[in-house]
């Protein structure tokens, strides 16, 4: 036997119908050996991994790359597109294309296996799920399928990992099969390179040939049935699919389904909103004692303070979101693999529908009043590219938890005491309202969106309502890893570079009071301590922030936000609000020197007492609920721009979502201002 | 002419023809071709999708794509 490729290097294209048992086969090929790139100008992730091993004593190599799953090599949707246009591109080199088709279904699954024989390719079929198979008690005779087919037919068993030594044997074997399944009479296909032509140009002009489409899938099947019949065993009772019937009647309930799913998302709120914040406090601590060593252990000087207040806030940022990110994904990944998923779309779909959104739009909406930043990440599994867009575009607008703590501080500024209809606790009934409006614009947001957005492809619901299945632990493993590897990455980097920044505007100023009082600064720290120096440290603080460039700048936009009641101090705590919402609560600390930071107490009262240049409070009812509708629309959130960026793969996107909400949050603010005034 | 989406739970038919070019292309990739049984298994509460079971799995679909599914029913 010669190698099929120099060096032993061959390169293996995983390809097969959706659920069928893929991604598991990639995990138990490659481990952790893979890594998430990007296919050029598409919003679809290329998973590519790698494998080495040992074989009568020679390496072997294998690259391998995950291709979307499809049915057919006639694309209906932009990520099967893709998997189409990858397979037929000849720079890719790719050597042997392993089919993977679930057992238990073999039929539908073969369609896409014939195609690739009849184009010539090396092939292998990894028969998988082959436990539930046998579980179903279906016989399938490999030799008799493998001597059909004319390629290599290897039975896989992912969960066990049993197979998996056949499965690279056969890949070092394969060839392309003289089996032609293909040999209509009518006569122009009758070959392998007048196929491989008809399925290009199908590619490139899918309309015109859709006819011609359906004759070879309706041609192969005819054969498929044949095969099928003559090889495959399976008993007339399936007690699987009965038991699935049975979970069915529970899950696509018209009362307990709907009970089913509320409990579920229930759950996923809870972990997002409430377990998470434990480890983010672990995170939050253990970054300010690391920001507190290297302050003080490193030489005093602005690369110490860009260390700890630039890079180290930044990484912090990122690392903060992990833990949220985490319980998201373990979640989704336990509810996609138990083919629950598919149900909670199933009994969802005419709801969402009406907004232009899908039924797998309903996880990401509600995690998303915890964050939008693994809501946005969550929304991948939303397969048409529209109905994704849209709920990548309306989740900002939805309150998130990082608007607590801006809500309840200007709320208890508006109200401090008292109780609406003497009962009701104003505070609380406001929240509500707040997060109502969120989620009203929301919905009203897609259903606009809906008309604009125009795409090529259609909206199906034509999907497999998969058998339930144990979910694998090991693949959920995996793809949290994945997906937080993906989001440190590829986000991380833009959250971090945005936090840079904000920290040279915040401590740098152009101007002579702001060079007056760096040196203040450095007189009373080396100055010998006396009681005065904390409070004198404190007013320089305040002094400093306004005289920097952010200061500069929320001078700068005051005629613009005018309008809308702030001044130019709100407008610093606006700019700085960008790299998350909560730091203006922060940043109105630092400005109207409040003893501390962190206890919004102190600055309550300071903002009560507040008075303008005429008197009045400046913290006004019109004032404060201008503030709170714009926190409510506003974009303020840097971590949100990175990972839009990144699962639109455009800056288009992000600046379109920006723009909106910057409108938005400024229109409502304006009108909240100009009626309450 | 009777389709798809005008079967009730449980009820058995053969699929005869297609009255919509692009949805045929999908549904025949995913097994449904003519001469196929077909069952609806289930409806989701709202009356919309349904779900059906044909060529040994369970299918999903909207109910307006069930109506370009002409199908016969079997006694």
């Amino acid at each position: 036997m010669s190698p099929p490729s120099e060096n032993n290097h061959i390169k293996i294209a995983l390809l097969g119908n959706p659920n069928a048992g893929k991604s598991s086969l990639f995990n138990g090929l490659t481990g952790l050996n893979q890594k998430t790139g990007n296919y050029a100008g598409v919003t679809v992730d290329r998973q590519e991994g790698s494998a080495n091993f040992h074989l009568n004593n020679t390496h072997y190599h294998f690259s391998i790359l995950d291709l979307p799953g499809i049915y057919s090599l006639y694309p209906k949707s932009n990520d099967e597109e893709i998997a189409c246009k990858t397979l037929l591109d000849e720079k890719e080199n790719i050597d042997v294309i392993v089919i993977v088709a679930d057992a238990t279904n073999l039929k539908r699954n073969l369609l896409l296996a014939t195609q690739l024989i009849d184009l010539k390719f090396k092939t292998v079929l990894a028969l998988s799920l082959m436990d539930e198979a046998e579980s179903q008690k279906i016989i399938i005779d490999i030799a008799g399928l493998q001597a059909t087919l004319g390629i290599e037919v290897v039975a896989v068993d992912s969960r066990r990992l049993v197979g998996f030594q056949q499965l690279r044997e056969a890949i070092l074997r394969a060839k392309s099969s003289d089996s032609f399944f293909y040999d209509l009479q009518a006569g122009f296909l009758t070959e392998h390179s007048s196929y491989k032509k008809f399925i290009i140009s199908a590619l490139d002009s899918p309309a015109n040939l859709q006819p011609l489409e359906n004759a070879d899938k309706i041609y192969r099947f005819n054969t498929i049935n044949y095969i099928v019949a003559k090889y495959v065993k399976s008993p007339e009772q399936l007690s699987r699919k009965e038991l699935t019937a049975k979970i069915d009647a529970f899950t696509t309930h018209k009362v307990f389904g709907y009970v089913i799913l509320l409990t579920v998302l229930f759950l996923v709120f809870q972990f997002i909103f409430f377990i998470s914040e434990m480890p983010m406090n672990w995170i939050e601590k253990s970054f300010l004692v690391l920001g507190d060593y290297i302050h003080s252990n490193l030489p005093k000087g602005q690369l110490n303070d860009l260390l700890v207040n630039g890079v180290l806030t930044g990484v912090s940022g990122v690392i903060m979101f992990v833990p949220q990110i985490a319980f998201l994904f373990l979640f989704i990944g336990f509810l996609e693999d138990s083919g629950y998923m598919a149900r909670a779309s199933f009994i969802m779909d005419k709801v969402m529908r009406r907004f232009g959104l899908n039924g797998k739009s309903v996880i990401p909406l509600i995690s998303g009043t915890a964050c939008a930043v693994p809501s946005i990440m969550a929304t991948r599994s939303i397969s048409n590219l529209k109905e994704r867009l849209i709920t990548i575009f309306i989740l900002p607008l939805i309150s998130c938890s990082a608007r607590l703590p801006v809500y309840t501080l200007l709320i208890a500024v508006l109200y401090p005491n008292s109780k609406f209809l003497g009962i009701f606790n104003s505070k609380g009934l406001v929240l509500f309202l707040l997060y109502m409006l969120g989620f009203v614009v929301t919905l009203l947001t897609a259903s606009v969106l809906k008309h604009l957005i125009k795409t090529k492809e259609t909206s199906f619901f034509i999907m497999e309502l998969p058998v339930y299945r144990w979910p694998q632990p090991k693949n959920i493993g995996i793809m949290v890893y994945n997906k937080i590897k993906v989001f440190v990455g590829e986000a991380g980097k833009i959250i971090l570079a945005i936090s840079v920044v904000l920290w040279f505007l915040s401590t740098h100023g152009s101007n002579d009071n702001f060079r007056d009082l760096e040196a203040a600064k450095t007189r009373i720290e080396n100055a010998p301590v006396t009681s005065q120096t904390h409070t004198l440290l404190k007013v320089i603080e305040t002094q400093k922030l306004k005289h920097s460039y952010i200061g500069n700048l929320g001078h700068f936009i005051e005629p613009v936000i005018r309008p809308l009641g702030f001044d130019w101090k709100i407008g610093i705590a606006l700019i700085t609000s960008f790299a998350a919402r909560e730091v203006f609560v922060g940043t109105m600390a630092t400005i109207y020197q409040s003893e501390d930071e962190n206890n919004s107490e102190g600055i309550r009262q300071k903002l009560l007492h507040e008075r303008d240049a005429s008197g009045n409070l400046k913290y006004s009812k019109a004032v404060c609920w201008s503030l709170l509708l714009f926190y409510a629309f506003a974009m303020q959130c840097m971590s949100t721009i990175a990972v839009v960026k990144r699962e639109t793969k455009s800056w288009k996107w992000v600046l379109a979502q920006l723009a909106f909400m910057s409108v938005l949050a400024y229109g409502s603010a304006f009108a909240a201002y100009q009626l309450l005034s | 002419m009777r389709s798809l989406a005008n079967l009730k739970k449980g009820e058995k038919a053969l699929i005869r023809s297609f009255t919509d070019e692009a949805l045929s292309s999908k549904l025949i990739e995913m097994g449904c071709l003519p001469g196929e049984a077909v069952m609806i298994s289930c409806i989701a509460p709202l009356g919309c999708p349904v779900a059906v079971n044909i060529a040994g799995y369970q299918l999903s679909l909207r109910k307006e794509e069930a109506a370009s599914v002409i199908v016969e029913l079997v006694a």
